[in-house]
C-alpha cells in the first residue's frame, strides 16, 4: 500500500467509472439518492396530471407571478449586495469606531426568520405604529386619516424585510474574501495610482466576486423559497402561486408540476453560474500578508459606522425591541406560558439531530470526492446540494409518501415474519422532520467544507500519504482539523436556518410536538401575534447564541489565517495543529 | 475568543475526528431511531385519541382540555396548515391519525374526496347538527359556524344595512380592506357568490371589489379593523369571532381599542342570508381509536362545549339550543344564507380561478 502512494494515481477518465468502486463512493451516491427522494416524490405527484391547469396559469396566474417573483429577486438581490459588500469591505479593511462590534452585530440577523420581521415592521409602520403615531404627532396631524404612508404590504415593503435578514450571507462570505485578499494587489494597484476607491472597484471587488456571488445564490435561494413574509405581505410569487393551486383548488399535481419547472430554472441559473465561475479560476495564496486597516477618522469614521449600523437596526435591532415590548405587555396580561420551555428544547433538539446529520451527509460527500477524485463524486455532490433549491413545503410534501411508504412496508414486513408493528416509524416521528431538515440544508455543509477543502493543497494529502500516513489517518489527523472552521461554521449555519424553519416543520411534525416556530405561526394564523410575540423572541434568542459563536469564530479564523506571519496574533498553529489533545 | 476555542475542539475531536464520520454517522442514525421510541409510543398504556388539525390551536385547545376533562382521554394534536389529507393518505394504514379537524367547509370536503375518512352514525351527532350542517353519508360534521362580515368606520360610514353585491358600488372605491383573495375565507364566499348569481356576475362583481381596495387584499381579518382605526380604509371584510376576540379584550388593550373602534354589519345577499364557513370534523378512515374519535365528536357538539365554542372562540354553535356569547350576539341576529355548504364547495376551484382571472391579490 506505502509504495503505491508515491506515485499518484491516474485521474480516471471522464465519466468512466472507478476501477474499485470505493465504499465512500457508494456512501455519497447514497446521499444524493436520499436528497433526490423528495423530487422523486414531487415527480410521482406530478405525473398525475394537472387537468386544465396551465392554460389558466399562462393565462392569469403566471405574467404576474413571474414579475413579482423577478421584481423580489432583483430588488432583494441588489439591496443585499449593495449594503453587504461594503460593509464587509469597510469592516475588513478599515479601522473606525464600532467596527469591533459591528463586526460581528452584522451577522445578527441570521437569527431572526422572515416571516417574524414581516410581521414586526407590519406593527411599527402601521399607521397606528410608533412610527406614524410620532411622525403625526411631529407634525401636528390629529388623524391618521390625514397623513397616507405607502404600506408595508407590497413588494417595496416585502423586499426591504427579505433584505433585511438575508443580507448576512453575501456579508459572511464578502469579509471572509477581503479580510482574506492579499495586500499586495492591493498596494501594486495603489503605487500604480489608483485611489483608494479605484483600488476597491478593480481589484478588491473582482477578487471578492465568487464570495460575493455564494452568499448571493443564497440570498436568493431563501427569497424564492419564502412563504412567510411573502404571503403575509400580498406579494404573489411563484412559490405563493404553487400554495395556492394546491390549497384552493385541491390540485397538488399541478402544483408539483410548477414546482418542478420552477425547480428546473433554479437549476439552469445555478448551472450557470457554476460555468461563469469555473471560467474565471481564483487561486488564493495561502501566505497572503494582510492588509493594514485604513484608520477613518472624524466624519468619514461617523459615517462608516453609521453605514453599518443601518443593516442591524433593521434586521435585528428594531423587530428585537418591538417583540421585547410586545412580550413583555402580553405576559403583563396573561402571565409566562411555561411551555415556552419545553418548545424551546424541543427546537434546539430538533435542530441539533439535524444539524448532526446534515454535517454527517455532508461530510461523506465532500470526503468521496476529496479522496476518489471520480467526476461521479463531484456529481454527487451538485445532487445532494440540490435541496436548498426546494421550497420547505415542496420538500416536505415530496418525502411525505416515499418516507410513509417505506414505513408501511416495513411494518408490513415486520408483522408478516416476526408479528412485530413498528408502525410510522420514520414518519410517524420526529425523524421524517429531521431528515426533511438535513436535506433541505444539507448544501450549506457541502459547500462549506468544499471551501474548505479548496484551501488545503493536494500537495498535503500527497505528502502525509508518502510519510505512510492511511487514508482515513490522513482525513483524521490532516483534514479534519484543518477543516474545523468551516465545519463549525456550517454547523452554526444549519442549526440557525433548521431552528427558523417553518413549512416542512409544521407538514412533518409528529403528534404534539411543538416547535417555537409552528407556535408562532400558530398564533400568527388566527392573527394573535401578540400570543406569539415571546416565542418569537425566544426564537431570536436561542438563534443568538451560535450567530455570536459563529460571528467570533469566523473573525479569530480569519484573523489567524490571514495573520500568518504577524507575531502579535495569536499562534496561528493553535488553530490547525493536528495534534490537539490527542 | 478563549472560551469558545475548547469548545470547538471538543466538537473537532469527539464529534469527528475519533472514528471519522462513523461515529458521527452513527449518532445521526442513534437520534433517528431514537426519536420514534421517545414519541409515540410513551402513552399507548393511557387511552389516547390523536388529532391532526387545520384549526389553529388555540381556537382548538379549550375542547381538547375539556374532553381530557370529562372522559380522562388524552387528546394528542399536531397543527397541519396544508397538506392534512395529503399527510393522511401518504401514511396509510399505520396512519395514527383519529380526527380530522378542519376549518373552511372546502378543506373538509377535500378530507373526504381524498377517501381518508370514514362514515359514522351516531344518533347524538344527527340530533345536535343540523342536516345541512353533516355529510348525509356521516363522512363530516360541522362543529360551529363562522360569519362573514363586514366592519365599518364607524364615525364615517352611517349605515344600518349592507349586502355583499354592495361591496363592488364604485363609492367604495380605495376605501375597503380585505385579507388575499385566495384565503379560504374568500374563496368561500367568492364561491358562494357564484351559487347565487353565476359566474359571470361573479367575476363582474370581484372587478368591483377590486376597484375599491384600499390597499392590497393581504394579513388577516383583525388587521382589517386596525387599519380602518388607522384611516386607511372605511370598510373592511372579517369573520365574526374576530370582532368577538378584540371586543372581549382576549387580545389585550391594543385590540379592545381596535374591536370599539369600528361598527360591524352582518350583510347579506341580495335575497339571501349571510354568509358563514365552518369548522367541522371527519373520522379518520384507519382511525386506531375510533370509539374515542367518535366520543370527541360527540362532546364537541354536546351543550357545555358548544357554550365553550361560543363564548371562548366567539364562534356560532351549531346546536341551536346553545347560547351565543353577548358580545356576538349584540352584532344583530344572524339569518344565515340557506345556500348549501356542498354546493359552496364544489364551486371552490371556479371561485380561485376567478380571483386569479380579475389580478384580486395583485
Amino acid at each position: 500500500m506505502a509504495d503505491a502512494v508515491l506515485i499518484p494515481k491516474p485521474r480516471p477518465a471522464r465519466f468512466a467509472l472507478p476501477a474499485r468502486i470505493s465504499p465512500l463512493l457508494l456512501a455519497a451516491g447514497l446521499v444524493a439518492l436520499v436528497v433526490l427522494l423528495p423530487l422523486i416524490g414531487l415527480a410521482a405527484i406530478a405525473a398525475e396530471g394537472s387537468g386544465d391547469m396551465w392554460p389558466h396559469l399562462i393565462a392569469t396566474v403566471l405574467p404576474n407571478a413571474l414579475m413579482e417573483t423577478g421584481l423580489l429577486l432583483l430588488g432583494v438581490g441588489l439591496s443585499t449586495v449593495a449594503v453587504a459588500v461594503p460593509c464587509a469591505w469597510l469592516v475588513a479593511t478599515c479601522a473606525f469606531p464600532g467596527r469591533k462590534v459591528l463586526e460581528w452585530a452584522l451577522l445578527l440577523p441570521l437569527a431572526v426568520p422572515g416571516y417574524i420581521v414581516a410581521f414586526s415592521y407590519l406593527d411599527v409602520l402601521h399607521p397606528l405604529g410608533p412610527v406614524q403615531e410620532a411622525l403625526r404627532a411631529v407634525l401636528g396631524i390629529a388623524s391618521p386619516r390625514d397623513l397616507r404612508l405607502p404600506d408595508v404590504r407590497s413588494t417595496g415593503g416585502c423586499i426591504l424585510v427579505l433584505s433585511a435578514v438575508l443580507y448576512p450571507y453575501v456579508y459572511l462570505s464578502a469579509r471572509a474574501s477581503f479580510v482574506l485578499q492579499s495586500a499586495a494587489a492591493l498596494e501594486v494597484a495603489r503605487t500604480l495610482g489608483a485611489s483608494r476607491w479605484r483600488a476597491f472597484l478593480r481589484i478588491g471587488l473582482p477578487l471578492a466576486r465568487p464570495a460575493i456571488v455564494a452568499g448571493l445564490t443564497l440570498v436568493l435561494l431563501e427569497t424564492l423559497g419564502d412563504i412567510g413574509a411573502s404571503e403575509f405581505l400580498g406579494v404573489r410569487t411563484l412559490t405563493v402561486s404553487i400554495y395556492t393551486t394546491w390549497v384552493n383548488r385541491s390540485n397538488l399535481p399541478g402544483a408539483a408540476q410548477i414546482a418542478l419547472v420552477m425547480l428546473s430554472l433554479v437549476l439552469v441559473l445555478i448551472l450557470v453560474e457554476r460555468a461563469a465561475r469555473r471560467a474565471k479560476r481564483f487561486v488564493a495564496t495561502g501566505s497572503a500578508r494582510p492588509q493594514a486597516p485604513t484608520r477613518l477618522t472624524g466624519l468619514a469614521g461617523l459615517g462608516a459606522a453609521l453605514f453599518c449600523a443601518v443593516p442591524v437596526t433593521l434586521g435585528f435591532v428594531v423587530p428585537f425591541v418591538h417583540l421585547s415590548i410586545s412580550a413583555v405587555r402580553r405576559m403583563a396580561d396573561t402571565g409566562f406560558p411555561e411551555r415556552i420551555f419545553g418548545e424551546a428544547a424541543t427546537t434546539a433538539g430538533i435542530a441539533l439531530a439535524s444539524t448532526t446529520l446534515a454535517l454527517s451527509l455532508g461530510l461523506v460527500v465532500t470526503l468521496a470526492q476529496r479522496l476518489t477524485r471520480a467526476p461521479l463524486a463531484s456529481g454527487f455532490a451538485r445532487v445532494a446540494s440540490l435541496g436548498y433549491a426546494v421550497p420547505g413545503t415542496v420538500l416536505a410534501v415530496g418525502l411525505l409518501s416515499p418516507l410513509a411508504g417505506f414505513d408501511n412496508a416495513l411494518d408490513h414486513l415486520l408483522r408478516q415474519s416476526f408479528g412485530i408493528s413498528t408502525g410510522l416509524l420514520i414518519s410517524g416521528s420526529g425523524a421524517a422532520l429531521v431528515m426533511a431538515l438535513a436535506i433541505r440544508f444539507l448544501a450549506i455543509p457541502i459547500g462549506g467544507i468544499e471551501a474548505g477543502y479548496a484551501k488545503l493543497s493536494p500537495h498535503l494529502d500527497m505528502a502525509a500519504r508518502s510519510l505512510g500516513s492511511s487514508k482515513p489517518r490522513t482525513v483524521r489527523r490532516i483534514h479534519l482539523p484543518l477543516l474545523r472552521p468551516a465545519l463549525a461554521t456550517a454547523a452554526l449555519l444549519v442549526f440557525v436556518d433548521a431552528m427558523k424553519e417553518l413549512p416542512a416543520t409544521l407538514l412533518l411534525r409528529p403528534l404534539g410536538l411543538e416547535t417555537l416556530a409552528t407556535h408562532v405561526y400558530g398564533e400568527a394564523a388566527r392573527g394573535t401575534y401578540e400570543d406569539g410575540a415571546l416565542a418569537a423572541l425566544v426564537i431570536l434568542l436561542v438563534g443568538l447564541g451560535p450567530v455570536i459563536l459563529l460571528a467570533r469564530m469566523s473573525a479569530s479564523a480569519l484573523r489567524s489565517s490571514a495573520g500568518r506571519g504577524r507575531s502579535s496574533s495569536p499562534s496561528p498553529s493553535e488553530g490547525v495543529s493536528p495534534s490537539g489533545s490527542d | 475568543m478563549a472560551e469558545f476555542r475548547p469548545l470547538c475542539r471538543v466538537l473537532a475531536q469527539h464529534m469527528l475526528s475519533r472514528r471519522l464520520f462513523s461515529r458521527s454517522l452513527l449518532a445521526g442514525g442513534a437520534l433517528l431511531l431514537a426519536s420514534p421510541l421517545v414519541a409515540p409510543h410513551a402513552a399507548r398504556a393511557q387511552q389516547v385519541v390523536n388529532v391532526y388539525t387545520t384549526r389553529e390551536p388555540g381556537l382548538a385547545a379549550p375542547l381538547f382540555e375539556a374532553f381530557t376533562k370529562a372522559t380522562g382521554i388524552e387528546v394528542k394534536s399536531v397543527y397541519i396548515k396544508d397538506g392534512l389529507a395529503e399527510r393522511v393518505k401518504a401514511e396509510g394504514a399505520s396512519s395514527p391519525a383519529d380526527v380530522l379537524m378542519t376549518v373552511d367547509v372546502g378543506n373538509l370536503l377535500d378530507v373526504v374526496d381524498a377517501g381518508v375518512t370514514q362514515p359514522v352514525t351516531s344518533p347524538a351527532l344527527s340530533a345536535a347538527i343540523p342536516a345541512n350542517l353533516r355529510d348525509p353519508d356521516g363522512n363530516w360534521f360541522a362543529l360551529s359556524l363562522r360569519a362573514r362580515l363586514v366592519y365599518t368606520a364607524k364615525d364615517v360610514v352611517k349605515l344600518s344595512a349592507i349586502t355583499y353585491e354592495d361591496l363592488a358600488d364604485p363609492k367604495w372605491k380605495g376605501k375597503i380592506c380585505i385579507r388575499s383573495g385566495q384565503h379560504p375565507y374568500n374563496v368561500g364566499l367568492v364561491a358562494a357568490y357564484i351559487v347565487h348569481h353565476g359566474e359571470a356576475k361573479t367575476e363582474e362583481w370581484l372587478r368591483g371589489v377590486k376597484a375599491n381596495l384600499a390597499r392590497k387584499a393581504a394579513g388577516g381579518d383583525r388587521e382589517g379593523a386596525r387599519d380602518i382605526l388607522g384611516g386607511i380604509c372605511d370598510l373592511a371584510v372579517g369573520n365574526s369571532y374576530y370582532v368577538g376576540l378584540m371586543r372581549s379584550g382576549k387580545g389585550g388593550p391594543d385590540q379592545k381599542k381596535w374591536g370599539d373602534g369600528i361598527g360591524v354589519l352582518l350583510p347579506t345577499f341580495e335575497g339571501g342570508g349571510t354568509h358563514v364557513n365552518v369548522s367541522g370534523a371527519a373520522v379518520a378512515k384507519n382511525a386506531p381509536h375510533k370509539a374515542e374519535a367518535v366520543k370527541l365528536l360527540e362532546f364537541a357538539v354536546s351543550p357545555a362545549m358548544q357554550a365553550v365554542y361560543a363564548q371562548q372562540n366567539l364562534e356560532y354553535p351549531v346546536l341551536a339550543t346553545a347560547a351565543i356569547d353577548p358580545v356576538i350576539a349584540d352584532l344583530g341576529p344572524l339569518k344565515v344564507d340557506t345556500i348549501s355548504l356542498v354546493d359552496i364547495a364544489r364551486n371552490r376551484k371556479r371561485a380561485s380561478e376567478l380571483i386569479d382571472k380579475v389580478g384580486f391579490d395583485n
